[in-house]
């Protein structure tokens, strides 16, 4: 048996300090309620975005294609570009605590802790090619998630925690099965020797089942983290039991850090060809963007319209995957950038004007009649909610038409390869279609119709300056994408393309 | 002046984000002023464009997404010139029009929004560019009929979004696939519709992009099957509303089949002819006969504009000059003459609240003025000699007489029963005795709906007698137009088709 020679320098701690920093964050604010509890939650608030500032600003100064931590770390450009827009997205979602009601869990500190705690797992999953440390990143960042959904101590919210974690311990399950298959055949849990190992001997007999098993494995477990169907059964319910900026967040950003995952484990079925992995993922992106769409035709509440609506993008963004080109890969990027902003924007929107109580609807807090009439009430918030609604359906200027286009040109672009691909770029287009229709009836209810009753208050019953902040980003990157997409989708395809994908 | 063209399409969208601000009372002047001043702006665009010159002029490019090949690019030429114009008059009669009370300033905003998008779409030379602005008019539209229409005006507003949002995201994904065969072409990447017009096409790829295009066009125009929306978006929208969408959103699809079909698929539009055409002429008879049966006089209205749009497609698939020629001319004609009828019912419709024919009779002996001006329309509409109406239809019907004599007959038949179910509806609504005693004490026009009709009025009868300043120039560019699908046609059949004259043979 080799000695086993562990060298200091091969620890390269450079390389996790935007993950150390979100740590020692969690752990500073976890010290300072020991040292002196009963501080205000304004001082936990910013210490966690400075925290993320901080962490951001060690992100971008990372050189690209290093590895650290006994090289399980890889930092290259898709792991800085997933880090960079979980950092970004919970960037967004930490001024939503300051609301103007009183929402118990965020006077906790530990609220705060979690919260760190919890991007801290998705960076790891994001930059790491390791299948047990993405496993530690993924477990890490949902146990966290799941207590921070059931802080927000509803009913509703409670079951959707426990609906969240049964769910996400079974996709746990589905992903250790299938990192175990990997490693039986290869011997390895680096994704890169892993790709190497396959690509030598993926001619032997008996080869080709165990890797199609650990990939049909991974994408359940995938596709339970990204809900695609028919693994979302928990995500309409969680979203509506959540508050709806974590509704929003979870909509992005463990979505993101698991897209960076499958970018990397299907980057390497895709290298190897592998045409039943390829068809598997095609077809649950079309069967998730078709039957989301359908499902959020019938929905009462808004919240769960979105939560559909961001099944449906998931499925959109998922045919990107199988593409297996420079442009499809950055597409993904490109598209969720956008879209954190839109959504979380869309999900801001809801929280104020969420009221303590539901008085519209015995289930329900955003119930479609609730913003009936809303241009006569308010009118800028309405228009600026509209425009989210526009955006998300795809309607040109705003930031969603393009990255849609990058998509769709991506998925045209495979025709070539593979004339199949002109029929699921329809698809996806006519798509859009279908989505376009609930969009608008929530539109259809903020213009066209008249208020129910007198509630003048009923848009801003959950004002506060530092959501209109958030609502105020989110509306003016929505609407000024023209300018920035260039710069942008430049920026992504370099990062994407300089990590070889 | 070289960016007058930018002038044009941000000068509204300054002005309906500062008409915000612009207190309720006075927003209508505040409407009516910038309307004013944006139609005039037109018409110094048309006094600073070179006649003589087919090509687009007053080109401005910039790149807006270079890495993608997208840019800010603009130019107009005779085919799109007289259509802006159309929509920033259109739209500013609109608004001096208007009637409605309620909302008026969110109303006047939109109208702003929408002129934006309307001017855009005539005026883009990239495609993507032209995308936006042709999805992006589907807002406003749907906001003026939602918010003011008539009792199932929600049900109609999503109608009319939902149908043309489906047709453009198939063109869409043609647009996506034309500009990667021009990228494995060319190395680059270009929208640009100047570039994409250089692009030889193999037959069996022509076939396919014609029809995503065509039916992102053909909802829009709307062709039978696809026309059920336009009568529910009609009779449902408010009368400014159906003004604008009578007179100038529908030419967006006419137009697209001029600037994009046909010279970047002559072979597939040459091999097409004949489908496109029955298509056509079943719409022309089709809802001619529908619009004879309708009660209603805004659905009569509706039911015409469709079939006039019938007669545009057949001159544009002439595949020549004339009948390209006509085709355009008859979209400004349609404009101004389907308009000028939709504003006409408004007035009734403001007086009575009601648009059924049978609750009207005699009405000429009431309101003499408004009868009159009526009556001339009616006359444009039908395609009476020395009215502007004429001069398209035939000059449409004219160049296809070339491709099939047997399908013009057909289509000339239009023109028959166009006349029976306008004449019927003016005989049924003016004439006779007054039947209804609500109808003995209506106003006749006033000051405002006078200086909405009479301009447009004297468009048709001067456009009658004298169309040469608009007819020229729509020609030159036409022949240009024609003369490069000539040279890019690459079947026998398509080059015997696409006929150039003579002339323009001896100008190159």
């Amino acid at each position: 048996m080799e000695p086993i020679n562990v060298n200091l320098n091969n620890l390269n701690l450079i390389t996790m300090s935007p993950m150390l920093v979100t740590l020692i964050g969690a752990l500073v604010i976890l010290c300072i309620d020991l040292i002196k509890p009963k501080l205000d939650k304004t001082l936990y608030i910013t210490l966690a975005m400075l925290t993320i500032f901080i962490a951001i600003g060690a992100n971008l100064s990372l050189g690209t294609n290093q590895r650290g931590l006994f090289d399980t770390i890889l930092i290259d450009g898709v792991s800085l570009l997933g880090q960079l827009l979980i950092l970004a997205g919970s960037m967004l979602f930490i001024p939503l605590a300051l609301t103007k009601r009183r929402f118990h869990e965020f006077s906790y500190p530990e609220f705060f802790a979690l919260f760190l705690f919890m991007i801290f797992g998705f960076q790891f999953m994001a930059a790491s090619d390791n299948l047990i440390l993405i496993f530690v990143g993924l477990e890490t960042g949902s146990l966290a998630l799941y207590t921070l959904m059931a802080m927000h101590n509803t009913r509703l919210a409670h079951e959707a925690a426990i609906k969240y974690f049964t769910m996400g311990a079974l996709a746990a399950a589905f992903y250790a099965m299938g990192a175990v298959i990997i490693y039986a055949v290869t011997g390895s849990v680096e994704i890169y020797s892993v790709a190497r190992i396959l690509q030598e001997r993926q001619n032997e007999i008996g080869m080709l089942m165990p890797v199609i098993g650990g990939g049909l494995f991974m994408i359940v477990a995938i596709g339970f983290k990204v809900s695609l169907i028919p693994f979302h059964m928990w995500t309409p319910d969680a979203y509506e039991g959540a508050s709806a900026p974590m509704a929003g967040y979870m909509s992005i950003v463990p979505k993101v850090a698991m897209m960076v995952v499958a970018v990397r484990l299907f980057g390497v079925y895709m290298d190897l060809n592998v045409a039943i992995i390829k068809l598997t993922i095609v077809l649950l992106a079309i069967v998730t963007t078709t039957v989301a769409n359908m499902m959020a035709l019938v929905q009462k509440d808004v919240k769960r319209m979105l939560a559909y609506s961001s099944i449906s993008h998931a499925g959109f963004v998922m045919v990107a995957i199988a593409l297996n080109t420079t442009k499809g890969y950055s597409s993904i990027f490109l598209y969720y950038g956008l879209f954190m902003f839109t959504n979380l924007g869309a999900f801001t929107m809801l929280w104020i004007s969420r009221h303590k109580y539901n008085i519209h609807h015995d289930r329900f807090h955003h119930p479609y009649e609730k913003f009936a009439g809303m241009i006569k009430l308010a009118p800028i918030p309405a228009v600026i909610m509209a425009i989210f609604m526009l955006s998300l359906a795809g309607v040109p200027p705003f930031s969603l038409f393009w990255g849609k286009m990058y998509i769709l040109s991506a998925i045209v672009d495979a025709g070539k390869e593979n004339s199949n691909y002109y029929i699921v770029a329809l698809i996806m287009a006519l798509n859009s279609a279908i989505a376009v229709y609930y969009y608008l009836k929530l539109v259809v209810y903020m213009f066209l119709k008249d208020p129910v009753d007198n509630r003048g208050k009923v848009v801003y019953a959950n004002r506060a300056f530092s959501l209109e902040l958030v609502v105020g980003v989110a509306a003016f990157v929505t609407i000024t994408s023209m300018f920035y997409i260039n710069p942008l989708m430049s920026f992504i395809t370099d990062l994407v393309g300089a990590s070889g994908y | 002046m070289s960016n007058i063209l930018t002038l044009l399409i941000f000068f509204p969208l300054i002005a309906a984000i500062f008409g915000f601000f612009v207190n309720k009372n006075s927003i209508r002047v505040y409407g009516i002023a910038v309307s004013a001043a944006e139609f005039l702006l037109s018409l110094w665009l048309w006094k600073s464009y070179d006649s003589a010159q087919a090509g687009f002029q007053f080109v401005e490019k910039m790149p807006l997404i270079p890495d993608f090949g997208i840019s800010y690019y603009l130019g107009v030429d005779g085919i799109s010139l007289f259509i802006v114009i159309m929509a920033t008059l259109m739209t500013m009669i609109g608004i001096i029009a208007l009637s409605v009370k309620d909302g008026l300033k969110n109303l006047i905003i939109t109208l702003l929004f929408l002129e934006v998008a309307m001017v855009g779409v005539f005026v883009s030379l990239d495609v993507i560019l032209f995308y936006v602005f042709w999805e992006f008019s589907l807002v406003p539209m749907l906001y003026i009929i939602g918010a003011w229409g008539g009792s199932k005006r929600v049900y109609a507003a999503i109608k009319f979004f939902i149908y043309t949002f489906a047709g453009s995201l198939v063109m869409l994904v043609g647009i996506l696939y034309l500009a990667y065969l021009y990228y494995t072409t060319t190395g680059v990447w270009s929208f640009s519709l100047t570039d994409w017009y250089a692009l030889l096409l193999p037959m069996t790829v022509q076939k396919y992009l014609f029809w995503a295009f065509f039916l992102g066009f053909a909802i829009k125009v709307p062709m039978f099957p696809f026309h059920t929306w336009l009568p529910y978006a009609h009779g449902q929208a408010p009368t400014v509303g159906s003004v604008i969408l009578a007179a100038v959103l529908l030419k967006m699809g006419s137009y697209g089949f001029v600037r994009f079909s046909l010279p970047l698929f002559p072979d597939a539009s040459v091999a097409y002819i004949t489908p496109v055409a029955v298509i056509a002429i079943i719409m022309i008879i089709y809802t001619a006969m529908v619009a004879y049966a309708q009660k209603d006089m805004k659905q009569v209205i509706a039911y015409s504009s469709i079939s006039h749009m019938g007669v545009i497609i057949i001159g544009t698939f002439a595949m020549n000059a004339e009948g390209i020629s006509g085709s355009i001319f008859q979209m400004l004609s349609h404009g101004i003459v389907s308009g000028a009828l939709f504003m006409l019912v408004g007035v009734i419709y403001d007086r009575r609240h009601t648009k059924l024919m049978s609750e009207f009779g005699g009405l000429a002996k009431v309101m003499p003025t408004y009868a009159t001006i009526f009556v001339i329309m009616t006359m444009a509409s039908v395609g009476l000699p020395l009215t502007i109406g004429f001069i398209g239809e035939y000059l449409s019907l004219a160049g296809f007489f070339k491709v099939s004599p047997l399908m013009t007959v057909i289509a000339g038949t239009s023109i028959i029963v166009g006349a029976v179910y306008m004449l019927s509806l003016v005989k049924k609504s003016f004439f006779g005795p007054v039947t209804n005693p609500e109808n003995e004490k209506l106003k006749d026009l006033d000051s405002k709906e006078l200086w909405a009709l009479i301009p447009l009025v004297a468009i048709v009868v001067w456009l009658g007698i004298y169309p040469k300043p608009v007819l020229g120039p729509i020609n030159n560019s036409t022949k240009a137009l024609v003369q490069l699908m000539h040279n890019k046609a690459q079947t026998p059949e398509a080059k015997k088709i696409i006929l150039v004259s003579k002339k323009a043979k001896e100008a190159k």
